[in-house]
C-alpha cells in the first residue's frame, strides 16, 4: 500500500520544451497535492510522469509503503494507482453499466465498492444509457466511478472538477476528503482551488 | 456511511479474471459496430470476386492459383480494423486505463492480437475454404485451406498488432501498418500456400505445417514485447 | 568503441577518417571498372556477366547496410543513444539505394538470356524483399511527426525486421524449392570462374568503401542537423 511518493531531481520534457527540471517533492498519506500553473505548465505532463506513463529526461519517482520499504515501481502504478485524466477511457457505444463494470473490474473492486460509487455519484439513473448519450458531466461521474469502486491508494487526477456543476463538486470533494481520512494520496492539477486543505505546486513558477 | 467500509480491501481480478474482462470486451467492441464478423467476410468475398472478373472465369486458369489467391486475400483481410486496434484506446484514453492495471503492459498487447484472430482471423478461416472452392480448388483441400487459414491467421493478427503498435499516433496509419506488416506476412503466406500447393501434389503437408506453427509461436513471442515497447513510445 | 558514443569524439574521430573513405571508394570503384571491362566475357552469358560486378555487391551491402541498421537499433533501445538512433536512420537510405541499385541490375542481367525483365528466383526475390523491410522502416520513420517517437518506433522496427530477415529469407528459399523456376543469377552456387575473382572482390571492397564513407557522412550531417534543432529549440524558449 502506498504510503509516501517521492520525486527526485525529475525533470520532464514535453516533445522539444524542457517543461521542468528538478523537481523534488514528498507526498504522504493523507495529503492532497494541487498544482497550479497555467495551460501548457507541464500539470497533465507530471501527472503522467507519476502513472509511468511518460518517461522523464531525469530524476526518479519512488513509493513506498508505511514501513518506509521501497515498493516495486510496476506493482505501485499497476495495483495502487488511479489516473483519472481529461479523457475517461470510456466507450461510447457501450453503457454506462457495461463500462463501469469494465473499469472496475480491470482494476480490481469489491461489488460493495461499485454500489458505493453508483451511489455517491447519482450514477444510478445512467447506468442502462450507451456512454455516447451522456453529457460531459454524466461522463465524467462516470469515469469517477472506479476511483471509488476499485480503491487504490494515490489518486493521479487531472483537473477533475472541470465539467462538473457545484453539486457534483462537493459530492467528489466529499469523496477526495473520505479518501485523505482513510490514508489515500491525491495529486490533482486544478485551475481553481480545491475546497480541501491541501499543499501546492505552481509548476508555471518552476522553469 | 462508515470509514470502515471505504476500507475494505479490494478484490484484485487475477490474472484470469483480468484476462477474461478485457478478452470480453475487446470482442463486444470488434463486433458491435457494424455487422460484426461479417465485415472482414464482406472484404474477402470481394476479393474473390474480383480475380475472376480481373482475370477470367476459365477453371484452367483459375484452379491452379486459387490456393494462393485465397491466401493473398487472407493476409489483406488480416490487415482490417488494425488500425483502430490501438488508435481507439489512445484517442478516448483508454490505453492509460490498460497500462495501469494488473496485467502487463506485453499482456495487454497480447491479449488484443488474441481478440483480433478471434474477431477477424476466425470468421476468414470459415469463409477462406468456400472462396478456394469458388475459385477452382480441388474440394479435398477444403479442410486443410481451414485449418491453415486459422492458424495464419493467429499469426498475421500478432504480426498485424505489432505493426498497429508501431504505427500508433502516425499519419496514415493504415496504409502504414500495411506497408510495414506485409513483408512479415510472407512467411505465414508462403507456408500456408505452399502447403495447399504441396497437398494438391500429393506431397505430405507435414513439414510446411510445422514451419506455419513455428512462425505463429515465433510471432506470437515478438509481438507482445516489441508491441508493448511501441506502445510506451507512443504514449509518451 | 563505446567511447566513440560521445558525439563529440566521434565528430573528431571521424572528420578526417571519412575524406579517407571516400578517397579509397573512389581509387577500388576506378580499379574495379577498369578491371570489370578487361577480364574476359563468359563462355554463356557474353558481355551481360559484367552487371554481375555491380549488382552482387550492390546486394550483399544492401544486406549489410541492414545489418547495420539492425544491429544501430538494437543499440539504440536498449542504451537509448542518440548516436546509435542517428546511426540507424543513417543507414537506411544508402542500403535502400544500394538494394535498388541491385533489383535494377539483376533485371537488367537476366533480361538478355531470358528475355523477361524480372524473374521470380529465391535470389532477386530475397532482394525484393529485402527492399520492402527498408521501405517500411523509411515510411514509420518518416510517417511520425514526433522524432524522439519516430526513432523508438523505428528502432523497435529495425530490430524486429532483423530478426524476421533470415526467417523470410529462409521461407523464400523454400519457396523455391517448391516451385523450381528457371534458376540463374547464382554466380556462388554455379562456380564462379576465378578469373572473374579480381573484379568482384574488387567491386566488392569498392561498395563497401562507398558504403563507410555514406554512412559515416550521412551520421555526421544527422549530429550537425540536431545541434541546429536544438540551439533552435533554445532560441524559441528563450524568445
Amino acid at each position: 500500500m502506498i504510503h509516501t511518493l517521492t520525486l527526485s531531481d525529475l525533470t520532464v520534457s514535453r516533445g522539444e520544451r524542457r517543461l521542468f527540471h528538478g523537481l523534488d517533492l514528498t507526498l504522504r498519506a493523507g495529503e492532497v497535492l494541487a498544482l497550479t500553473g497555467v495551460n501548457g505548465a507541464g500539470k497533465t505532463s507530471l501527472l503522467r510522469t507519476i502513472a509511468g506513463l511518460l518517461r522523464p529526461d531525469a530524476g526518479t519517482v519512488a513509493f513506498h509503503d508505511g514501513d518506509g520499504n521501497p515498493l516495486d515501481e510496476r506493482q505501485a502504478r499497476g495495483r495502487e494507482t488511479h489516473f483519472l485524466g481529461h479523457l475517461d477511457g470510456l466507450k461510447g457505444g457501450r453503457s454506462a453499466r457495461e463500462e463501469l463494470g469494465f473499469q472496475c473490474d480491470w482494476l480490481g473492486h469489491t461489488q460493495y465498492g461499485v454500489d458505493h460509487a453508483v451511489e455517491a455519484f447519482g450514477l444510478k439513473p445512467l447506468l442502462d444509457l450507451e456512454v455516447r448519450r451522456l453529457s460531459a458531466g454524466q461522463r465524467r461521474r462516470l469515469a469517477m466511478g472506479r476511483l471509488v469502486g476499485s480503491p487504490r491508494a494515490l489518486w493521479l487526477l487531472d483537473e477533475p472538477m472541470a465539467p462538473l456543476d457545484a453539486r457534483w463538486r462537493e459530492a467528489f470533494a466529499e469523496q477526495m476528503q473520505r479518501h485523505l481520512d482513510a490514508d489515500g494520496l491525491i495529486v490533482a492539477a486544478v485551475h481553481d482551488p480545491l475546497p480541501l486543505h491541501t499543499r501546492s505546486l505552481d509548476l508555471g513558477a518552476l522553469t | 456511511m462508515s470509514r470502515h467500509d471505504v476500507e475494505q480491501e479490494p478484490r484484485p481480478p487475477g490474472l484470469r479474471g483480468a484476462t477474461r474482462v478485457l478478452l470480453e470486451r475487446e470482442l463486444d467492441l470488434a463486433w458491435g459496430g457494424g455487422g460484426g464478423p461479417l465485415l472482414a467476410c464482406g472484404f474477402f468475398a470481394c476479393l474473390t470476386a474480383i480475380l475472376p472478373l480481373a482475370a477470367g472465369g476459365d477453371p484452367r486458369t483459375l484452379g491452379p492459383v486459387a490456393g494462393g489467391v485465397a491466401w493473398l486475400a487472407l493476409a489483406l483481410a488480416s490487415l482490417l480494423s488494425l488500425e483502430r486496434l490501438f488508435e481507439r484506446d489512445m484517442e478516448d484514453g483508454g490505453l492509460d486505463l490498460l497500462a495501469l492495471g494488473h496485467l502487463a503492459l506485453e499482456q495487454v498487447v497480447l491479449l488484443k492480437a488474441l481478440a483480433q484472430w478471434i474477431a477477424v482471423g476466425l470468421p476468414l478461416a470459415l469463409t477462406a475454404p468456400i472462396a478456394a472452392l469458388a475459385l477452382g480448388l480441388h474440394a479435398s483441400l477444403t479442410p486443410l485451406v481451414a485449418l491453415t487459414a486459422l492458424i495464419g491467421g493467429a499469426g498475421f493478427a500478432f504480426t498485424g498488432a505489432l505493426g498497429a503498435a508501431l504505427a500508433l499516433g502516425a499519419k496514415r496509419g493504415g496504409l502504414l501498418i500495411a506497408v510495414v506488416v506485409l513483408p512479415l506476412f510472407i512467411p505465414p503466406v508462403v507456408f500456408g500456400a505452399g502447403a495447399l500447393e504441396r497437398a494438391g501434389s500429393g506431397q505430405p503437408v507435414g513439414p510446411a505445417l510445422a514451419l506455419l506453427c513455428a512462425y505463429v509461436l515465433f510471432a506470437a513471442v515478438v509481438a507482445p514485447f516489441a508491441g508493448a515497447a511501441a506502445v510506451r513510445n507512443a504514449q509518451g | 568503441m563505446f567511447g566513440l558514443s560521445n558525439p563529440q569524439r566521434f565528430m573528431a574521430f571521424t572528420g578526417p577518417l571519412t575524406p579517407v573513405l571516400w578517397g579509397l571508394a573512389a581509387v577500388l570503384l576506378g580499379v574495379g571498372a577498369w578491371l570489370s571491362f578487361t577480364v574476359p566475357a563468359d563462355y554463356q552469358q557474353g558481355d551481360t556477366v559484367r552487371i554481375m560486378f555491380v549488382h552482387v555487391p550492390a546486394a550483399t551491402l544492401g544486406l549489410g547496410a541492414y545489418a547495420a541498421l539492425g544491429v544501430s537499433s538494437f543499440f539504440a533501445l536498449v542504451f537509448r543513444h542518440a548516436l546509435a538512433d542517428a546511426a540507424a536512420r543513417a543507414a537506411a537510405l544508402p542500403g535502400a539505394a544500394f538494394t535498388a541499385l541491385a533489383l535494377f541490375t539483376g533485371s537488367l542481367w537476366g533480361q538478355p538470356m531470358w528475355g523477361t525483365w524480372w524473374v521470380w528466383d529465391a535470389r532477386l526475390t530475397s532482394v525484393l524483399v529485402l527492399f520492402l523491410f527498408y521501405l517500411g522502416y523509411i515510411a514509420l520513420r518518416a510517417s511520425i511527426d514526433d522524432e524522439q517517437k519516430a526513432g523508438r518506433a523505428a528502432a523497435v522496427l529495425g530490430l524486429v525486421g532483423l530478426i524476421n530477415l533470415p526467417i523470410v529469407k529462409f521461407s523464400v528459399d523454400w519457396w523455391n524449392t517448391l516451385h523450381q523456376p528457371a534458376s540463374f543469377l547464382t554466380p556462388g552456387s554455379s562456380g564462379l570462374d576465378p578469373v572473374y575473382l579480381p573484379p568482384f572482390l574488387t567491386m566488392l571492397a569498392a561498395y563497401g568503401m562507398l558504403f563507410a564513407a555514406l554512412w559515416l557522412t550521412a551520421i555526421r550531417t544527422e549530429i550537425r542537423r540536431r545541434r541546429v534543432m536544438t540551439l533552435r529549440a533554445r532560441l524559441a524558449q528563450e524568445a
